[in-house]
């Protein structure tokens, strides 16, 4: 079925992107699916509807822990337009896994956690079926839950799966206790980061809609395969019988990659009621019944000699997580590989704890990680008596500290020094609580990014016409990352037309099958596989010019070479169409692949009240070839956003006797505001790397966000001699260390 | 949905007549709170009457040299209005000091001070909550209870009032004008309007049922520098954890106006007119002031995690009057 593959067994000999005449990968490009956005013709899983629609609203557990006794839903039923509440036995319990058929935990009876769906309500109308919700009554057999991670620590244990290998559970190199005691310098501490919901803009949404047999699902999802799957094997389907469309995305972050319970509310009631059924989470049920970030305690222990060079790094993480759930936040994935060092230990354990479902948010693993371990280099370097960046570059390693292997590219030295002479990082004020500018406390901050680079199967459909316009088909998403420009440009350039000529059609299960949206990854994977289609059309089109493809030049919709001009369109016959695929080989064992930055930051903080204000920004990353600057510098922004959000505002508080997630808004539950946010300097530095892809990209989505609160938190000490370790950093926990009144209100 | 009737009266003796025919009926306005609630299922009313019609939209001097502020002039609007911006900026500052851009142009001056608790607990119909359910509970006591108020609390509730516009409106003095179903005209100080939670926290003000409030009365200006401070977590769009406004004046040395009230620490937008009083005709100094948040805080109480508001309550407060008095001195 598939025409060409790209398989990555070895450094990739030369990109045809880097031989495009007229590229229009590598400079900034707007978004081709941005006029549909703005104008509101692009629509989303909750526009859609079909004839005869009706509307459910998922039933929540009004407990933390328990069993459902019973479920009086006479008066809810008698409400005008109810249709039915339906308790069926398939309903999950809660979302599935990142990737995999799996069906998660099953049922409506038993409750793991407050707010846990144990049945959908459906009425011919949104509103009449959310008030009939609210007046089904439940009872209950209360048991006792486990609602506090730092209380029940002494119960963690090793995760039971390393999933699919990316998590390294536990490893172990040379003797990190004895040789901490002979250390020239020490940090020993802990970190501690909260439960955060991914809050994208969309909330869950889909409509199910059932056809001789076969469900088709609206929905929003970054991997409408995974999806597909895992609900095919929920309903007890094929998966061929199920379809699921996501065209858009307002947002996941990982929030939206396995199923999670609307879309099994919506195709079962669909299927029962004989009519198409559209179950949209409330912004409250987006926070408290589809995913968090897992919430941690990680102990990093770092040790160096006199020199500056690390002799221990170590760091251990305990996170939470619900009964029978593999995922768990791998928070010392990029302690593996930062920095050198002899004597590592890098471990992660588990607490079953009765809390919403942990799943994979933006950078699962480093992005609080790295808030801990950046931290602690702060720490270490202080302690040294050493600049920060001196510190990191006395402890860069030449290959994987672990592994020997060599990495595929890696700028972090550059990152360092082009981010510091950008900032102006040399002349910083390096004593803590030492730079005053009227009531506020000024700290300037720093911290390195890093992010593995994946690479995974995936296909894409490349079409050529008779009219010599070019289609794009894969069941990749586009999640408000770029997918749809980023492809279409990919396509432009290997093929010699314009932009303008370029269509994209994301997010159908029916069309080749991608590697999704998650990771950081989806660029390169579907972008690659588009490659592999071009490149093999290219070959086509030189076959019928009777030409070798090496000697064609590609460009204005002209096939060219010496003595020969012709329109693309004359060379295609009735139309060419070409599926491509890639797949990952032993580069990816071969080599380490990982993006990398550094964040250097200004922070403001209010010697009077504690407030803290991020007020200047820059930040550099080597990801190899941008392929979009526009979208991969929103990119990065974003992430950086996220950062400052995990580092200053963001908590998704549970509640200490239920679990229950108390901040279910976006009222309370803080991600940064516009005035939150300075301008923020995203700059990316020049690299290739021939090992990752034919693309020689590297993932970008989720690098921002890495080491970016960090570089918040050491900012945080430089303006007030204040070490929080306990995230976010709200103003109370600068308060005690501020200056007494009087002094504070001292001018500079 | 909960069926309601929807009654949008043109004049506000048709408003008070439709409120007065139907017992339960809730008046609406801006709806920027309400609507939330009743999607939440928290208000139930059976009858809405809509009193977006009605001749409440205008901001005019009174003859004594005050403001009258028209039940229905939208936060927008009002902290706009050359006046207040000119006489009462202390309201102007709290007013854009609070929500959103889109939920100013929409909020109304009566709707805003009947705005109710952002208490978690309070929004979410599985938990216990007196304000919500009469004897069900608390569940911020002894839960999360970050945002909630150190004064005014009791055992029965400790939910704070979110208002800013409110807050500034107390330490102007503000009246509360209103009518009555029966034709006849209220007035009272805005001082009044509220209650503490006591053994009835749902009961939150003093208004009777079908009690129309039409405007907001502000006496004349008095002489003094104004200000509002407000400390949150985010730089916008976020609740106060503390908030004083403050109208100050000094002659010679020594402090003749003082007019202080908190948000964000009370269960209604507060005031303590004995710290006041110890200010006037003191000599400003950073002991007096420190005094002066001695009695705010006299009976604070933290709960946990809130307890921080005594100490960010006493900083803010001391800094804010040190600045209003500094080169006056």
């Amino acid at each position: 079925m598939t025409d060409a593959t790209v398989k990555m067994d070895a450094p990739f000999p030369a990109s045809l992107l880097d031989s495009a005449p007229a590229p229009t990968v590598g400079t900034a490009q707007p978004r081709i699916d941005g006029p549909r956005k703005v104008s509101g013709t692009a629509r989303y899983a909750a526009e859609h509807f079909p004839e005869g629609l009706a509307h459910g609203v998922l039933l929540r557990a009004p407990i933390g822990c328990g069993r459902i006794t019973g479920v009086d839903a006479e008066a809810a039923l008698a409400m005008p337009g109810v249709l039915a509440l339906i308790r069926d036995e398939r309903l999950i319990r809660n979302g599935g896994d990142f990737a995999g058929a799996a069906a998660p935990v099953q049922g409506v009876d038993e409750v793991a956690y407050f707010g846990q769906p144990i049945g959908v309500v459906v009425a011919d109308s949104p509103e009449r079926a959310r008030a009939a919700a609210l007046s089904v009554k439940v009872t209950y057999e209360a048991a006792p839950g486990v609602f506090d991670m730092e209380a029940a620590r002494g119960t963690a244990l090793p995760p039971t799966d390393d999933i699919y290998g990316l998590f390294l559970i536990h490893t172990e190199q040379g003797d990190v206790d004895r040789t901490a005691h002979e250390a020239a310098a020490l940090v020993d501490a802990v970190w501690r980061t909260p439960s955060q919901s991914h809050a994208a803009m969309e909330p869950h949404a889909s409509v199910a809609v059932w056809q001789d047999g076969r469900l088709t699902l609206h929905a929003s999802y970054q991997s409408p395969v995974v999806t597909r799957d895992q609900l095919a094997t929920v309903m007890g389907l094929q998966p061929s019988e199920v379809r699921i469309l996501s065209p858009f995305v307002g947002g996941g972050f990982g929030g939206k990659l396995g199923v999670m319970p609307e879309a099994v509310a919506a195709a079962i009631a669909a299927r029962h009621l004989g009519r198409p059924v559209k179950v949209v989470m409330t912004r409250q049920q987006v926070f408290e019944t589809t995913g968090r970030r897992p919430m941690t305690h990680q102990r990093v222990r770092l040790a160096a000699d006199a020199a500056g060079r690390l002799t221990v790094l170590q760091h251990e993480t305990i996170t939470d997580q619900l009964a029978g759930e593999v995922f768990f936040e791998p928070a010392g994935l990029a302690t593996h590989l930062l920095y050198a060092g002899e004597n590592r230990l890098v471990d992660h354990k588990v607490v079953r704890t009765n809390k919403l479902l942990g799943v994979s948010m933006r950078a699962p693993g480093e992005a609080i990680g790295q808030l801990a371990l950046e931290c602690a280099m702060d720490e270490l370097a202080e302690a040294l008596d050493l600049d920060p960046i001196e510190l990191r570059l006395r402890n860069e390693p030449e290959r994987h500290p672990e592994l020997g292997i060599p990495f595929s590219s890696r700028a972090l030295v550059d990152c360092l020094r082009h981010g510091a002479d950008r900032f102006g990082w040399a002349s910083r004020n390096r004593v803590p609580g030492g730079l005053r500018d009227g009531e506020w406390l000024v700290g300037h901050g720093m911290a390195a990014a890093a992010r593995g680079n994946l690479f995974g199967p995936s296909r894409a459909r490349v079409r050529i016409d008779a009219g010599g316009r070019v289609m794009v088909e894969t069941e990749m998403t586009d999640i408000g990352t770029g997918t749809y420009t980023v492809l279409a440009q990919i396509a432009a350039d290997l093929l010699g037309v314009p932009l303008a000529r370029v269509e994209v059609r994301l997010g159908d299960t029916d069309d080749p099958a991608s590697a999704g949206s998650g990771g950081s990854w989806g660029a390169a994977t579907s972008g690659s596989a588009v490659y592999a289609a071009c490149a093999e059309l290219r070959a086509r089109l030189a076959a019928a010019a009777g030409l070798p493809a090496d000697t064609l030049t590609f460009a204005d919709g002209m096939v060219t070479a010496s003595g020969f001009r012709r329109p693309i369109a004359e060379l295609v016959g009735d139309g060419l169409s070409v599926e491509g695929s890639v797949q990952p080989g032993e580069s990816n064992s071969r080599f380490n692949q990982t993006s990398y930055g550094a964040h250097f930051c200004e922070v403001r903080v209010h010697a009077v009240t504690g407030e803290l204000r991020v007020a200047r920004w820059n930040s550099v990353f080597a990801a190899g070839r941008i392929l979009n600057r526009q979208t991969a510098t929103s990119q990065a922004i974003g992430g950086v956003v996220f950062g400052i959000g995990g580092a200053l505002t963001e908590e998704l508080v549970h509640d200490p006797r239920s679990g229950k997630v108390v901040n279910r808004d976006l009222g309370e539950y803080h991600v940064p505001v516009h005035a939150d946010i300075p301008p923020i300097d995203v700059h990316f530095l020049e690299e290739r790397d021939p090992v990752a892809n034919p693309l020689l990209a590297k993932g970008v989505g989720e690098l921002g966000v890495c080491g970016s609160g960090a570089a918040v938190a050491n900012a945080v000490y430089n303006a007030t001699g204040v070490r929080v370790r306990d995230f976010p950093i709200t103003l109370d926990k600068v308060l005690a260390g501020l200056p007494p009144v009087s002094a504070a209100r001292r001018r500079a | 949905m909960i069926a309601f009737d929807y009654i949008r009266p043109g004049d506000a003796a048709e408003a008070l007549q439709a409120a007065a025919e139907r017992p339960g009926a809730r008046f609406i306005a801006g709806g920027t709170n309400l609507l939330d609630l009743m999607k939440l299922g928290i208000e139930r009313p059976r009858h809405l009457v809509d009193i977006g019609g009605l001749d409440l939209r205008t901001v005019s001097e009174t003859p004594d040299g005050g403001l009258r502020i028209g039940a229905l002039v939208s936060n927008a609007e009002l902290a706009a209005h050359p006046l207040v911006r000119d006489r009462y900026p202390v309201l102007s500052q709290a007013i854009l000091a609070g929500a959103s851009g889109q939920l100013r142009n929409k909020a109304t001056t009566g709707g805003n001070l009947l705005q109710r608790t952002r208490c978690y607990y309070f929004y979410d119909p599985a938990s216990p909550c007196n304000k919500r359910e009469p004897g069900s509970g608390c569940a911020a006591l002894g839960g999360f209870n970050r945002i909630m108020a150190i004064l005014g609390t009791s055992a029965h509730c400790i939910a704070s009032h979110p208002s800013d516009m409110a807050v500034a409106m107390r330490a102007l003095d503000a009246r509360v004008e209103t009518r009555l179903p029966e034709g006849t005209t209220g007035d009272r100080k805005l001082d009044t309007l509220y209650r503490l939670p006591g053994t009835t926290p749902h009961i939150e003000h003093t208004l009777a049922p079908g009690e129309l409030i039409t405007a907001v009365l502000l006496p004349p200006p008095v002489p003094g520098r104004h200000h509002y401070r407000k400390v949150r977590d985010r730089a916008s769009y976020a609740f106060a954890l503390v908030s004083v406004a403050a109208v100050v004046a000094v002659e010679d040395g020594r402090i003749t106006q003082a007019a202080l009230a908190f948000g964000g620490i009370g269960t209604m937008p507060w005031r303590d007119r004995a710290a006041e009083e110890l200010l006037v005709g003191a000599t400003p100094g950073q002991d007096l002031f420190e005094r002066c948040a001695d009695a705010v805080l006299a009976r604070a109480q933290g709960h946990g995690g809130n307890d921080f508001k005594i100490p960010l309550l006493r900083r803010t407060l001391v800094a804010c009057l040190t600045d209003l008095t500094e080169d006056a001195r």
